[in-house]
């Protein structure tokens, strides 16, 4: 029994969470792709065709021929959405090398700390991370507004004469990504740093070598995988983001979260969204694949 | 040991003044006397006094942590399966699938992961509401969970379980009574990241939940549009706390299982 046992044990470990996954993660996105090829319709639900097992194998056949990749072809015609992607990818590019700029002399601080302070460090950053998403983004309007708080401060203390407009306007944006993304910065380049082996350092400057060509040439490229980890973990969410630039940018911010958001709860076009988030899967598997591998090296150098 | 220099000091304490600032404001406006979330006007907790007075709020609420309790539970026991299949079972057959689709969701943006559950549920004919969005978060925060088991039983010293198996365990019960006590702190914390997200979820939430489901975060959103409050200030502040307070009691009992667990294995090995 034992023998049996723990096979059927082993194989349900990996068999439950396994079909899970399969069942509402990926064939969801089969599912995306298959409306994505529909035509929007005044019904519940609302796209045609719809696949009834009632209706045999001739009418499945039916319903396959009435597919069309007319939505892709649209999202090519109307520069709305090429306009969305082509924004979204510059507004996350952007955050992200600001991100990185921020998060690495904290991270380098942090990994350079007095050892029995890092913990309590640590904790610190993640801590913002565990209280709402929205929230940390709703705080900031207050901050940004005209009448806001920033501004109140840079007033009284005759920095402006006139409230700098922030709130609504891709800057927002950018300070909203920084700091809602900052802890998935800090964290991968913190550990990167914090396992490297200082004698490295003090070898290099035992050699003579400078300490800024010494960080150039010994620190920053032993803390590559962090960075690079890092960049994946903001760069690849923000591209899709929606509260943030639903909150802080303005009416003419374009990006792509925000419009399948309208397309699909506003404009109830079904189709078009299942095809807007198809294009953006497609954009996003080339860095997702990227990322998964180096999860799964390092996951190998862990054993 | 190498100094911290003031370059060092200063940019952890600008970041942590970065991180904390705009929390920290808006837990003090949260008790400001004024409508104005921008203007203090002196100290008042009227605005708590309404938010328990909102009976919508505190539906939304109620909601919001029924899911958040229930999806957090059973996707610590999907997570930790997860977790052990990718770490025990090295070779099996669409392993690269299985650990994609572990890692995807965490990157996934969440507009994708919200409309395909969607068309998901609507496709199979699920009415949308509590059940659909608490499965919609099992989904999600369970890929969370397997990476912070994961990363525990990467670190496991596995001779204590070969020493059960070779007494004679079976394997179930050198799981119950060997690896689960071992990596329990770790599973813990994988709960507590679990029900974090899944309190404060919003768009994958919106997307699958349906009339009578209204979540917090939904509730908050749909607000916050109409402007900027002192009384969502105040409900925020007590999420705020909430998680302050779960967090904190989570790395008291991980940090004290840690200690008992060296004491422990010390006692083994001076026993043995």
């Amino acid at each position: 029994m034992t023998k049996l046992g723990s096979r059927i044990f082993s194989r349900l470990v990996i068999i439950v969470p396994y079909a899970w996954l399969v069942f509402f993660f990926l064939v969801p996105f089969v599912i995306v792709f298959r409306i994505s090829l529909s035509t929007t319709a005044i019904a519940q639900p609302p796209y045609e065709p719809v696949f009834r097992l009632a209706d045999g194998i001739s009418g499945i056949i039916d319903n396959i021929r009435q597919l069309s990749f007319d939505n892709f072809v649209w999202l090519t015609e109307d520069a709305l959405y090429i306009n969305a992607y082509l924004s979204s990818i510059k507004i996350a590019g952007i955050s992200t090398i600001l991100t990185l700029l921020i998060a690495y002399p904290i991270a380098y601080g942090m990994a350079q700390a007095p050892r029995t302070w890092r913990p309590t460090l640590l904790m610190l950053v993640i801590l913002p991370f565990w209280t709402s998403f929205l929230i940390r983004v709703y705080a900031w309007i207050a901050i940004l507004k005209p009448e806001g708080l920033l501004n109140q401060l840079l007033l009284s203390t005759g920095l402006i004469n006139e409230p700098l407009i922030i709130l609504n306007t891709n800057w927002a944006i950018y300070i909203g990504i920084v700091y809602s993304y900052l802890p998935f910065m800090i964290l991968p380049i913190y550990s990167a740093l914090e396992k490297m082996d200082h004698s490295l350092i003090e070898a290099a400057q035992d050699l003579g070598c400078p300490p800024i060509s010494a960080f150039w040439k010994v620190t920053f490229p032993l803390s590559l995988a962090g960075v690079v980890a890092g960049c994946m973990l903001v760069f690849i969410p923000a591209v899709g983001e929606f509260v943030i630039p639903d909150l802080l940018g303005g009416s003419q911010t374009l990006m792509i979260g925000k419009t399948l958001w309208t397309e699909f709860n506003s404009n109830r076009d079904w189709p078009v969204s299942a095809a807007v988030a198809t294009v953006l899967l497609l954009i996003l598997v080339v860095p997702i694949v990227f990322f998964q591998n180096m999860q799964a090296k390092a996951e190998e150098r862990g054993k | 040991m190498t100094k911290w220099s003031r370059f060092n000091v200063a940019s952890v304490a600008l970041g942590f003044a970065f991180l904390y600032l705009p929390i920290v404001l808006l837990v003090v406006f949260s008790f400001n006397e004024s409508r104005l979330v921008t203007v203090w006007a002196g100290f008042s907790t009227k605005w708590y006094v309404s938010l328990f007075n909102n009976q919508g709020l505190m539906d939304a609420a109620w909601v919001t942590i029924r899911v958040a309790l229930l999806s957090a539970t059973i996707a610590t026991v999907l997570g930790t399966m997860a977790a052990l299949s990718l770490v025990r079972f090295t070779r099996f057959r669409g392993r690269m699938l299985f650990s994609g689709m572990v890692y995807a969701p965490l990157v996934m943006p969440e507009v994708i992961t919200g409309l395909s559950l969607l068309l998901l549920f609507v496709a199979i004919g699920f009415d949308r509401g509590f059940w659909t969005v608490t499965l919609a978060h099992i989904t999600l925060t369970m890929c969370f969970v397997a990476v912070v088991v994961q990363s525990r039983l990467l670190s496991f010293d596995r001779s204590v379980e070969e020493a059960a198996l070779d007494l004679g365990a079976t394997p179930l019960r050198t799981f119950f009574e060997v690896t689960l006590p071992i990596i329990a702190p770790a599973v813990f914390s994988g709960w507590v990241l679990a029900f974090t997200l899944s309190l404060d979820d919003l768009v994958i939430a919106s997307f699958t939940s349906g009339p009578g489901a209204t979540t917090l975060p939904m509730k908050i959103y749909s607000q916050v549009r109409l402007g900027v409050t002192p009384e969502i200030n105040a409900a925020c502040t007590l999420l705020i706390a909430l998680v302050t307070v779960g967090v904190v009691i989570a790395s008291i009992v991980t940090k004290r299982r840690e200690v008992q667990r060296q004491r422990d294995e010390h006692a083994a090995f001076a026993g043995g």
